[in-house]
């Protein structure tokens, strides 16, 4: 499959700054057409079949609709730019090569729902991406992108950027706004959602800068053209991260039903050195882990789920025959247990707990009762926790234990994980 | 009206009515731990899970609005399973020192792992503890027995308003701290003990509790003496006397007391309260009836005003007293004895 730039198209040949640059290569024309007929903007969106590319794959229509349809005098726009998850680097390259597109298309969402304040909350972690983002808005402002009467519609829309504070939990939209108002970051019980009640309690619209940087496309060439693209429930192109144990990792925007094994072989060029693929991460750090004999499964999210794979955000961390899957999960689940908030009790006390458990399988000491119990508690976290923080740290674990039962080996001696 | 159907009981709730309360209706009980009437649910000790048809996960009754509808089961296997699994991994981090501690008997947590028939955690101890903080005059504060509820942080943020526990850290590290570490008796902390009442464990106790047992008191409703706010509380009673009180949800105070009414309560057995009018005869104070303290006070005040006038005379009233209490009072002095002189404690 060829490589198809929709989301990243431009992106790098021009500056990223200058929204000059950005117009002379069609850009802000999707943000003239959609003031020109505001309410014309959410049927697009919906007949496009564009789902959220942050993870959790919800239809973008329908999210912009629930926003717009909540009667209140102040909406806002929520520019979702916590990159947090381990192996994701694709909002980042989007921010740092073409950031007007995603302020065209918070613009785009913000004319559909009525909002006029806009919010990046940008990861603590990219602090390069400050100055790039500040100084790229200054210029859209003075060109009259955002700010009061966006290309002279009428509309009035301005966007500030928010820093985090360097918690991953804060990539969950309700626990982002929480932090944006100054709270701690913890997820709230939904519902209400934030398209009703989000933040300061005002209808909210959260997308991923992915998710946003689409909308310009779809508006200035129609949702025909980008159902063309992609597989039939999930339209469109995706720009996926590979990493780990590849020749050539990066991020790469492909339509989506790419197949695992074209981006494994033809793009990331396969491991180095000639070594076998032992496992494949999909969907992010809290994804599925597969087995190489799964690598023919096309990422979009129907198919990724039937064959057990995550689709997530587009993530693709590929693990050669010399690592130990045992120290893969370690890692993980160390990450997970960093991270939870601690508002609930089963993120809170299980993540530990399953990093207690994957630890005995490392040093030999499991026992059977280990990996029933390691089983029965990863199954509570992900049906019973508050928010995806923990509803997903058991994914990698169960999958492995699912895929790779060699691995768990029951009073034995610590082996490598591709024996 | 929304139709709903409980444990294969049909019944009918209000639009906004949550899953907890349409059990309630029925009578069916839901173990909760985070869920208090008063604050706002947020739905993370994940305890009271309940099914809801349709619905791939199961729902947490305490903040799941009903729908119209909605099919709701409140035990089976699989929710017996999960509460089960909930109470192991707190108890995991719980210092579970049963036989010392003042919640004994009282103790949520000790109940529902009777409930659950959870006889010993699967897993192991995880957390570290903070140290014990003793400083405070009325309680005790053990970060060992707490389970992270949240109750206390919630009570003093969303009812008290004196924002003196917040969460601390995150994860598994999470414990409820005061501002800059500081201990109680260094902090902004008002002693109201309302973070005590709503403590489900025993990480917040009274320091009296502990030569108490909960089967061992008898509880009297009762107003709050201190002021006319009029709260309502149960003095627990052991052996004759009063050795703590909680509060009860009156109209006036919805669960809550102030410092006074929740400790203050040591002067009733004290032995230097005064327990009868006292009179100085010869110089000397000695202790009289109603009767005589009354009309000697009457007689005092008859010949103040015939000698010297009404304004020789003033009024002192007390916030102890009702408003209706103050008002007759200061009807009294104006109308009664003729003078504005009428003032009370409440103005120092």
């Amino acid at each position: 499959m060829e490589e198809l730039r929709v989301v990243l198209s431009k992106a790098g040949d021009i500056s990223p700054i200058k929204s000059s640059e950005y117009v002379s290569v069609g850009g802000y024309e999707g943000l003239r057409k959609a003031v020109e007929a505001p309410e014309k903007v959410i049927e697009f969106i919906k007949a496009s079949g564009l789902r959220g590319r942050g993870g959790a794959g919800f239809p973008t229509g329908l999210k912009l609709s629930f926003t717009a349809n909540t009667p209140a005098d102040q909406k806002y726009i929520v520019c979702n730019a916590d990159e947090g998850e381990p192996g994701t680097n694709k909002d980042r390259v989007i921010m740092e090569e073409i950031p007007h597109r995603i302020f065209e298309g918070m613009a785009i969402a913000a004319v559909a729902v009525g909002a006029d304040q806009g919010y990046i909350y940008l990861r603590a972690e990219y602090p390069h991406l400050k100055k790039i983002l500040e100084e790229a808005l200054a210029d859209a402002r003075e060109h009259s992108f955002i700010g009061p009467n966006i290309v002279n519609s009428g509309f009035n829309f301005d966007i500030q950027l928010f820093i985090g504070a360097g918690a991953y939990v804060c990539g969950e939209e309700t626990a982002l706004l929480d932090s944006l108002e100054g709270k701690r970051g913890e997820p709230r019980f939904k519902p209400p959602f934030p398209g009703v009640a989000g933040l300061w309690g005002k209808p909210t619209l959260v997308n991923n800068v992915e998710t946003l940087a689409n909308l310009p496309a779809i508006i200035l060439n129609g949702p025909e053209w980008f159902r063309q693209i992609g597989t039939e429930k999930c339209p469109g192109t995706k720009v996926f991260t590979l990493s780990g144990n590849i020749l050539n990792p990066g991020v790469y925007e492909y339509p989506i039903g790419v197949t695992i094994r074209e981006l494994f072989e033809d793009v990331g060029g396969c491991c180095p050195n000639g070594k076998k693929l032992y496992a494949v991460q999909t969907g992010g750090a809290s994804g599925n882990i597969i087995p190489p004999s799964l690598l023919d499964t096309p990422m979009d999210i129907e198919r990724c789920s039937e064959n057990g794979a995550t689709f997530g955000a587009g993530d693709l961390m590929f693990i050669d025959e010399d690592r130990c899957l045992l120290d893969v999960l370690e890692n993980l689940i160390e990450f997970f247990e960093h991270e939870s908030c601690g508002k609930c009790t089963p993120c809170r006390t299980g993540n530990p707990q399953l990093l207690a458990l994957i630890r005995k399988f490392k040093n030999g000491t499991a026992k059977q009762s280990d990996l029933e119990l390691m089983l029965e508690l990863g199954n509570v976290m992900v049906g019973g926790c508050l928010c995806g923080l923990g509803q997903a740290a058991p994914n990698p674990i169960l999958s492995a234990v699912r895929f790779f039962p060699e691995v768990f080996k029951v009073n034995n001696n610590y082996e490598r994980g591709a024996s | 009206m929304y139709k709903v159907v409980i444990d294969g009981q049909p019944s009918e709730v209000t639009n906004g009515t949550t899953i907890l309360a349409a059990c309630e209706q029925l009578g069916i009980e839901i173990p909760t731990l985070c869920y208090l009437k008063h604050l706002t649910p947020e739905g993370s000790c994940r305890i009271c899970v309940v099914e809801v048809k349709g619905a791939r996960h199961l729902q947490i009754a305490c903040a799941t609005p009903c729908t119209d509808g909605m099919e709701i089961t409140t035990m089976n296997e699989r929710i017996y399973a999960f509460r089960h699994m909930i109470i192991e991994l707190l108890l995991a981090n719980h210092h579970a020192d049963c036989f010392n501690c003042s919640a004994n008997g009282s103790c949520k947590l000790y109940q529902y792992a009777m409930d659950y028939d959870v006889e010993q955690t699967r897993f192991e101890e995880v957390t570290k503890f903070r140290p014990k903080d003793e400083s405070s005059e009325f309680f005790n504060y053990d970060p060992s027995k707490c389970i992270l509820c949240r109750r206390c942080v919630r009570t003093c943020n969303q009812l008290q308003s004196n924002h003196t526990l917040s969460l601390k850290n995150r994860g598994v590290a999470t414990w409820v701290g005061l501002p800059f570490d500081k201990l109680f008796k260094d902090s902004n902390c008002v002693s109201c003990g309302n973070c005590v009442s709503v403590c489900p464990t025993g990480a917040l106790t009274t320091k009296a509790s502990k030569k108490y047992r909960s089967w061992e008191v008898t509880k009297t409703r009762t107003t709050c003496p201190y002021c006319g706010v009029g709260c309502q509380m149960d003095l627990l009673v052991k052996n004759g006397k009063i050795v703590g009180v909680e509060p009860a949800d009156g109209p006036a105070n919805s669960n809550l007391l102030c410092v006074k009414g929740k400790f203050a309560y040591r002067f009733i057995n004290h032995p230097d309260r005064l327990k009868t009018p006292l009179v100085r005869k010869n110089g000397v104070l000695t202790s009289t009836s109603w009767d005589e303290a009354l009309d000697y006070v009457a007689e005092g005040i008859k010949r103040i005003k015939a000698e010297s006038g009404p304004d020789a005379i003033a009024g002192f009233a007390s916030a102890r007293a009702t408003n209706e209490d103050n008002y007759v009072f200061m009807k009294m002095m104006r109308a009664a004895i003729g003078t504005n002189n009428v003032d009370h404690c409440a103005r120092l």
